[in-house]
Formats: structure tokens, sequence, C-alpha cells
């Protein structure tokens, strides 16, 4: 596979392990957080952790926007599906993930609820299509990296007068994110060397949006692709910069990735999207200008605004540490839950459904390597 | 065909449709049974028609499986419901290291399903049969009201008969064995979603379907110590371990650069954000001997069409977890866990 393979050459492979065992200096530690669940997902996968010395740690970040999703948006969900009586189309790991009472997208499929799979939203469209005389919403959820899809399909259907087609937007943005846990940082949050920054995201905003990492919070921050060499080359230039003493935003990915990002996306996005004044993360909370809705312009396409829904409240499950997890403060393993009753096959917090969970990872992929 | 006095007007195969009456017991369902399955899976028995087929067992041990198969869509490349029905049953019958003799078919099918296409199913089945010299000598039919359905479901039931001497069961893996794969891992999974409706990829990739029964029939004669057997379908090579080692109170130790993984099925799963190694196969199986056996049962497995991607891929470990532990390609460990659910798709 072309542009594929040459990124898990296993002899490339050990000549960085190779360097980042010279390069790091044993008398100091590395804890080194990946923000991305797409590079937790590599590290496991690959069994990356078996290369690196023992001084040098990857802490898992948030960046899966499966995982941070809080239970009232998918319970948000079920409700237009369930009283409303749409039909809701969304990508697929987001079925299992565990909303109030226990409830799911696929658990509420199967009780009869119209929702649909689908791989990209002109799926949601073609469906809204066949089917004139039924509201079709497109439940659309990620990170920077799938929100221009989402704005294509609000332009499509205005374009097409598509009168039964809406969008429940829920997506959110990285920097605000990494700003809070930065912020947190220190004797009562995580304890951060640097930073292995978003990639496909960057693709989209490009590197300069992260220049506050070095600016405000003193940590290094480079932009690592998802690859399994990619994240060891980060993982050997992060070692650099602070063996160095430089503390600056560096670009791994520069394959996709450029300072200013992609400005036609850029447009699309500020074109349909507005920010949100607040929205909630799961295990960060409630954060300022850190999500998206429709603008004003496109307010008949919001599904939120065709659709009165009322929430109540929602409650994680007792003794869940996914919100710890998400900080990097916890490790899957300090939660009493993990592998007991919460496994990929009965996931009770989020970090346990999608395969770039912390938890699901540990589980799936490193269980061998602690104590049971 | 004779004319059947029975049915003075011939079904009409080409734009006719399956309807409730085909399932109702009567004159429209014995012309059904007549003119598509009894006039391609004619043989001796079925041609007796009665509810069973009678006949008399050869001495030895029997196996008989069942299988049910609803795949989507009922038409990919390299095979379809038809054949798979066929091959899945007899592969399954063939893990006893048992010889296969004959299969029994069960049809559900929708209200509207075109006679069309049943015809083409059925004659695919008769061709995949023949093939593999295994006849269908008794079957079923029922309808279901439109919407009730997928279009068909087919059921197949097969029976086989164990050599003398050959004993192979998943609870027999020990520490040391070898394991070994019969060929590339996923061609079937990858084959069927490039023909989903909702993602019509092109790929250059047949579904692998086959009756593996021959190639056992090799590697039995070869090593008939073999201990355990087993055909990677869905869960693919993963889950197939996982119950293996489950069966037999082992962990296994598999080697990512020895897995066989054809470069369009690699290419396909990066697209979709799956892993090869838990996508469906119908036409491989996994085989696990004495390590001392493993070279001789290799080199039998690749002399055979059907084996000759064989790979020796790990082995068989102590570990009182029963795991299975994978060495990536870049010399670190992870764990190939089961499945949980079915395998979905990425966000990004």
């Amino acid at each position: 596979m072309k542009y594929i393979d040459e990124f898990r050459d296993r002899d490339l492979a050990r000549g960085l392990a190779a360097a980042i065992a010279a390069a790091a200096d044993p008398t100091r530690q590395y804890r080194l957080m990946e923000f991305c669940g797409g590079h937790t997902h590599a590290i496991f996968r690959y069994g990356l952790a078996d290369l690196m010395p023992a001084n040098v740690r990857f802490i898992h970040g948030p960046g899966c926007p499966v995982c941070v999703l809080p239970m009232a948006r998918i319970d948000h969900a079920i409700t237009l599906a369930t009283q409303h009586g749409v039909t809701l189309c969304t990508y697929a790991d987001l079925m299992r993930v565990p909303a109030g009472e226990r409830r799911s997208l696929l658990k509420a499929k199967a009780a009869g609820a119209d929702i649909r799979m689908i791989y990209s939203t002109s799926d949601a469209l073609r469906i809204a299509r066949e089917d004139p005389g039924r509201q079709v919403v497109f439940f659309a959820i990620g990170f920077e990296t799938t929100t221009p899809p989402t704005a294509v399909a609000a332009k499509v259907a205005r374009a097409e007068g598509l009168e039964n087609f809406s969008i429940f937007c829920n997506h959110v943005l990285t920097p605000p994110a990494l700003r809070t846990i930065l912020a947190t940082a220190g004797p009562d949050g995580v304890r951060l060397d640097g930073i292995l920054g978003p990639s496909h995201v960057s693709t989209v905003i490009g590197s300069q949006p992260y220049g506050f990492v070095p600016q405000l919070f003193g940590k290094p921050v480079v932009i690592a692709g998802f690859e399994p060499l990619d994240v060891m080359q980060s993982t050997l230039m992060l070692i650099r910069q602070l063996n160095e003493g430089r503390c600056e935003v560096e670009n791994q990915y520069t394959r996709t990735v450029t300072a200013e990002g992609n400005r036609k996306a850029q447009a699309l996005m500020a074109e349909v999207f507005r920010p949100r004044e607040t929205f909630e993360w799961r295990g960060l909370g409630f954060l300022p200008d850190s999500a998206l809705r429709l603008a004003d312009d496109y307010a008949d396409l919001d599904a939120e605004r065709r659709f009165a829904v009322t929430i109540g409240e929602v409650r994680e499950v007792k003794g869940c540490e996914c919100p710890a997890i998400l900080r990097g403060v916890k490790e899957p393993t300090d939660c009493k839950l993990f592998g007991t009753v919460c496994t990929p096959d009965n996931p009770m917090g989020s970090c346990m459904v999608s395969s770039e969970g912390a938890c699901a990872a540990y589980w799936s992929y490193g269980r061998f390597r602690y104590d049971h | 065909m004779t004319t059947d006095r029975r049915f003075p007007v011939r079904l009409d195969l080409r734009h006719g449709t399956v309807d409730m009456s085909h399932g109702a017991g009567g004159r429209a369902m014995a012309q059904l049974i007549a003119e598509v399955f009894q006039a391609h899976l004619d043989n001796d028995l079925l041609r007796q028609g009665n509810d069973q087929a009678l006949f008399t067992p050869p001495p030895g041990r029997l196996v008989m499986s069942t299988d049910g198969h609803v795949v989507s869509p009922l038409f990919f490349p390299g095979g379809d419901i038809g054949c798979l029905s066929v091959h899945g049953t007899i592969n399954d019958v063939a893990m006893a290291g048992a010889r296969p003799l004959y299969l029994a078919a069960g049809f559900i099918l929708e209200e509207g399903f075109a006679l069309q296409d049943l015809v083409r199913i059925v004659v695919s089945m008769a061709a995949a049969a023949n093939a593999a010299g295994v006849p269908v000598v008794t079957g079923d039919t029922k309808v279901v009201e439109r919407g009730k359905g997928d279009g068909v479901f087919i059921t197949t039931t097969g029976v086989g008969v164990v050599p003398a001497g050959v004993t192979i069961s998943g609870d027999l893996a020990r520490p040391g064995d070898a394991i070994l794969v019969s060929g590339s891992l996923g061609d079937h999974g990858v084959a069927v979603l490039s023909r989903r409706e909702n993602l019509g990829f092109e790929v250059k990739i047949a579904s692998d379907t086959a009756a593996l029964h021959g190639l056992v029939a090799a590697m039995v004669a070869a090593v008939p110590d073999l201990h355990c057997l087993r055909d990677p379908t869905r869960g693919g090579l993963a889950t197939t371990l996982n119950e293996l080692a489950h069966q037999s109170g082992v962990g296994m130790r598999i080697r990512e650069s020895a897995i066989p993984v054809h470069p369009a099925v690699a290419a396909a799963c990066e697209l979709l954000g799956l892993d090869p190694l838990y996508v469906a196969n119908e036409g491989k199986l996994i085989a696990i001997c004495p390590a001392a056996r493993a070279a001789e049962l290799l080199a039998v497995m690749r002399a055979h069409p059907l084996g000759a991607a064989a790979s020796l891929i790990g082995e068989v470990v102590a570990d009182p977890h029963r795991f299975v532990q994978m060495e990536t390609a870049f010399g670190g460990s992870r764990i190939v866990d089961w499945l949980a659910g079915e395998q979905l798709p990425r966000i990004c």
C-alpha cells in the first residue's frame, strides 16, 4: 500500500526506537500526552509502548469525539428518534455509546426507532431525498476533521430545497479542550511535559492555532500523524525539544498539515457554523466557545430549533472514571469498573466504547501487561 | 425437463416473483419445488419426493452441522448466498476431519422476491454441491410476507463421517503446538462490503468461498494427529483463535508479519478503519498440530490449490488467562482480543 507501508517499516521503527532510547535523558521523565484517540489506537495496536524507554510515557488525552460527547446529547438524539419519529442518521461508532439509564442508539434502534448507520453525509442526504414525507436528522459529531463535510451537507440540502433534512450539530473544537487540560495541569491535574498534537484536525485548521500552548503554558507541541512511525518520530522530536530547552509548535505531519491549514474548508465552516457560547464536554465540563452550532442563515436546518426536546438531568454511572481518564489524570486501570463490569461488550463509559477510547485500547490490546 | 401435468402453465421465471401461495403447501408450492429446486438440485434421494431423505450411513462416527445464511447483498464478487450456503456447511462438517456426505436445505423466501434471482441462487447451489460431490437430498420452503425477510434466507444442514483414527476438536490445542492458516485473510468480508449499497467501493477482490473438504482430506491423510481445525468465518482469525484458546485452556502467540493478507484487502480495511484479523472468510481454515508435524502439514497444504498461500503464523503457549497475543510487525506486543459487538468503522 503506497503511502501506508512506508510509515510502518519495521527497520525504520527499530532505528527510531534506538534514537529515542539514545535521546531520552535517563535522569528525567518524559510525560507526553497524545491528544488524539487515533494516536492512542496506534500506540496500542502496534505495541509502541514496548519500544519506548521506561522514562518515556504516553498519557492519553481527550481526543476521541465519541468519548467526549456527554450522555445528554445521546439522550437528546434518542428522544428525537423516539418522540418526534424522525429518521436519525449517524456514524457507526456512536451507536453503542451509553446514554442515560443504560440506553444507547443501538438499543433504541432495536426497540423500533428508525436509526441508520451511515458512512458519509451524502448517505443521509440520499435517505432524505428517497423519503420526502419523513423528517431525516443527521447526528453530526466530530472535531474539525468531520465538520467540513457537514457544512457541505447543509449547503447541498439548501441548494436542493430538501425540506425534510436537518442537522443535530455536535461538532467540537480541539484548541479549547487542550487549553482546559493545560490550565488544570499541575498538582491537581495531570503532569505533562509535551503534547503530541492533533493531526487530521490540523489538516483543516493548520498548526498555528496551537501556538498558545508554548506561549501561555510553556509546553512544546509536535503535530503528529497517526501512523506508528509518525507517532515515534513525533515522540523523538518532543524529546529533543525538551532536551534542548526549546518550546515551540513543530509539525511532523508535513505531508498534509501546513501552518494555515485548508482555507477552503475553513471558509465553509465559517459560513455554515457559529461558535456556541458554551458546550459540555464529557470529563471537561462546560467549555466556552468550544463547539459549533448552525449559523442563523442555516437555522431552518438546525434540528435543535426544528424539534423541541427537553432532556432531564443525566447521571454518569456511579464509579465511572471516564471524566478523569479523559483529562489524563487517571489511567483506565485506576477505575474500579474497568474490566469488571465495564468491558467493550458491556461498556459503562464512553472510553470503553470507541476503538480510540483509552479504556477500550487498554482492554483490547494491552491488558496482558498488568496483573489480574 | 419433462412437462408435469399437474402444472399446465410453467412458472414465469423471467418476470415472476415469490408470493404467499408458494409457501402455502398447495399446488403453487409443489410447482416452485419442482421447477426451481428439484430441477437444479436433482439427485436420486431428492427425487423420491419424501419429507425426508432415507439413506444407509457408512460405518464410523457421524458428524452433523447446521448453519443459517443471511448475507447482504445476496450476490457479491466471487459468489452468492447459494454457493455460500453449500460451502459453509460442508466446511463446518469437514472441520472435524470428516468427509461430508449429504446436505439438507431450508429456504425462507420473502414475498415479492424475483424468481429469476431465486433460480440464479439455486443454480449456484447446485453447481457448488455438484463440484463438491455433496448432494442436497432434502429441503423445506417457507414464504414470509413482504418486509419480514431480506429476500432469501437459507439454512443448510450437513452430515459426514470421520475416518477411523482421527480425533479433531477445538479443545485439543496444547502448548508447543503450531498454528497454521491456509491462505490470505479477509477476502470474503471485503468482497461483500465492496458491494454494500452504501459503500460500493471498487476492489479487485473476490470472495474466497470454497468447499475445504478436499484440502482437509489431504491434511488428515498426511497428519492424522492434527489437533484442531476451524474455518474463521464471522469474526475472522482473531475471534476463531480466541474460541480455540478458550476451549483448550491455552494461550496463543502469533506473528503479524507471518499472517497473509492481500494488499487490496489491507487497503480496504485501512479505508474503513477495520482490522483484517476480524474480517470474515469463507474458504480458509486454521489448523493446530504438534510442532514436529508442522513442516509436513504446511507442505501438504501448499500443494493443494486452496492452501497454496498457507502460512505458519504462531504457536500455542501455556497461559491461564487464555490470551491470544501478537508480535506486531514492529516487534511490540498486543492482545488480539475477542470481537466486541461488530466491527464498526471509525469516525475519523
